[in-house]
């Protein structure tokens, strides 16, 4: 039971991470992580969001949408399916999830809110966060806090991500590259090598 | 009083007091800009997510350039005659209605009639409705302008969007599995002889490399894109 947990949050951080297997969330990813500071705050904040959603996610795809999920309503409701509208309904759910979370934080820190604020407006549109939900809906996974764990997990490899390569980012500020691949250019090829070091968890087993 | 100076609104397919025409030069470089100076991928850094992931095959990378110019064109002409009504506090959520229900629209034509093509881009066409490119133009674009240039704003950055993806696919299938559009395109004697597919392509690092070695070309062409500091 808890192994299961455990291999399925291993598995969303290293084997499946959000940025280099699936190249989810890169436009955030390359647009705020010039400083190491914004790129903690954008990740912790992805974390956060991802760990609501997924879960959110599943309850609403698992009792309302999916093939027959309306049957506890009525035998006549069973017949159902409102599978397609999933993709409006995920969405509408996470664009209205930061505004809420955005507002609760506001409330209750101020000083999360300082560091977190500026970020979660961006995060509507990170694609990592409605990929999240997507992949929770292809996976099928069995309770809901199997969807919290991935959510959770996915959310840390990406904080993961950013913070890594925020970091490397300052440190090349002070190398010698050639001027057209200045900024975007190296920071695409970089990108590239540490997918290719990812690539080293992908024969695990767990 | 104070006169009003309301702008008025133009939801006509040309603003009412431009007399310029449908083709004047200023909308045919709406079109021209986003596919070198202005590029959405590689100078705009948008919708990224998207360009990488499905670029191991030349015709994924068609059906998602189609899908995204079909929805760039429709969600920006809407957006545009929209414009003077939407509150500016729930745009955002605004955006995101009407792009996903346009994602929703190709999503469901493609499972009915092009079904390998769908699975195979599986969660991607979904992610239309976050790829920044549809939201960056929306919002940048969309919002301030009218809805014959907003249309060709739309196309134009599709444009650029799709050559890019199909550059890279172009690459990645080429030289990863000697295939193009799924046909072997690199001779059979070559292979007996010494010529080995480059299984690396395929992986998904080399989508990146391969992005970052077009960005250094552009720019190596297009000094003023070069980045400072």
């Amino acid at each position: 039971m808890w192994e299961d947990y455990a291999n399925l949050f291993i598995k969303s951080i290293f084997i499946e991470n959000m940025v280099f297997a699936y190249f989810l969330g890169m436009c955030s990813y390359l647009a705020i992580s010039k400083t190491l500071k914004n790129g903690v705050g954008m990740g912790l904040a992805v974390i956060f969001v991802l760990t609501i959603t997924v879960p959110l996610n599943y309850l609403i795809y698992d009792y309302l949408l999916v093939d027959g999920a309306l049957s506890w309503i009525g035998p006549e409701y069973a017949e159902l399916d409102l599978s397609f509208l999933s993709l409006i309904m995920f969405i509408a759910v996470i664009a209205s999830m930061v505004q809420l979370v955005e507002m609760i934080v506001e409330k209750f820190s101020p000083a999360l809110y300082g560091s977190l604020g500026i970020f979660l407006p961006l995060i509507a549109v990170n694609c990592a966060i409605l990929g999240g939900s997507l992949f929770m809906q292809i996976k099928d996974f069995s309770g809901i806090s199997e969807a919290a764990v991935y959510g959770f997990g996915s959310g840390v490899g990406w904080f993961l991500a950013i913070v890594a390569i925020a970091a490397i980012r300052e440190k090349i500020a002070y190398s010698n590259v050639p001027a057209p691949l200045k900024g975007l250019g190296i920071t695409f090829i970089i990108t590239g090598l540490m997918a290719l070091g990812f690539m080293s968890f992908m024969g695990i087993k767990l | 009083m104070k006169k009003e100076n309301i702008k008025k609104p133009s939801f006509l397919f040309i603003g009412r007091n431009s007399a310029e025409g449908i083709f004047s030069k200023k909308n045919k470089k709406l079109l021209s800009d986003p596919l070198d100076d202005n590029n959405p991928i590689t100078v705009q850094v948008l919708g990224i997510c998207s360009a990488l992931a499905i670029t191991v095959q030349l015709k994924p990378a068609v059906v998602m350039t189609a899908s995204v110019i079909f929805v760039m064109a429709c969600s920006n002409v809407i957006i545009s005659i929209l414009r003077n009504l939407i509150p500016n506090r729930i745009r955002i959520i605004v955006f995101l209605v009407v792009i996903s229900s346009l994602v929703a629209l190709v999503d469901q034509f493609l499972k009915a009639y092009a079904y390998d093509v769908s699975k195979e881009l599986s969660i991607f066409i979904g992610l239309i409705v976050t790829n920044c490119i549809v939201m960056g133009r929306l919002e940048a674009f969309a919002l301030g302008n009218g809805v014959w240039k907003s249309f060709l704003d739309g196309i134009g950055n599709a444009i650029g969007y799709g050559v890019i993806l199909i550059l890279v696919a172009f690459f990645r299938e080429l030289l990863g599995s000697g295939n193009l559009w799924g046909m072997q395109v690199v001779p059979d004697f070559l292979y007996e002889s010494w010529y080995v597919n480059n299984g690396l392509m395929l992986l998904s690092p080399m989508a990146l490399i391969t992005v970052g070695v077009i960005i250094w070309i552009q720019r190596s062409f297009n000094k003023k894109l070069i980045e400072k500091g």
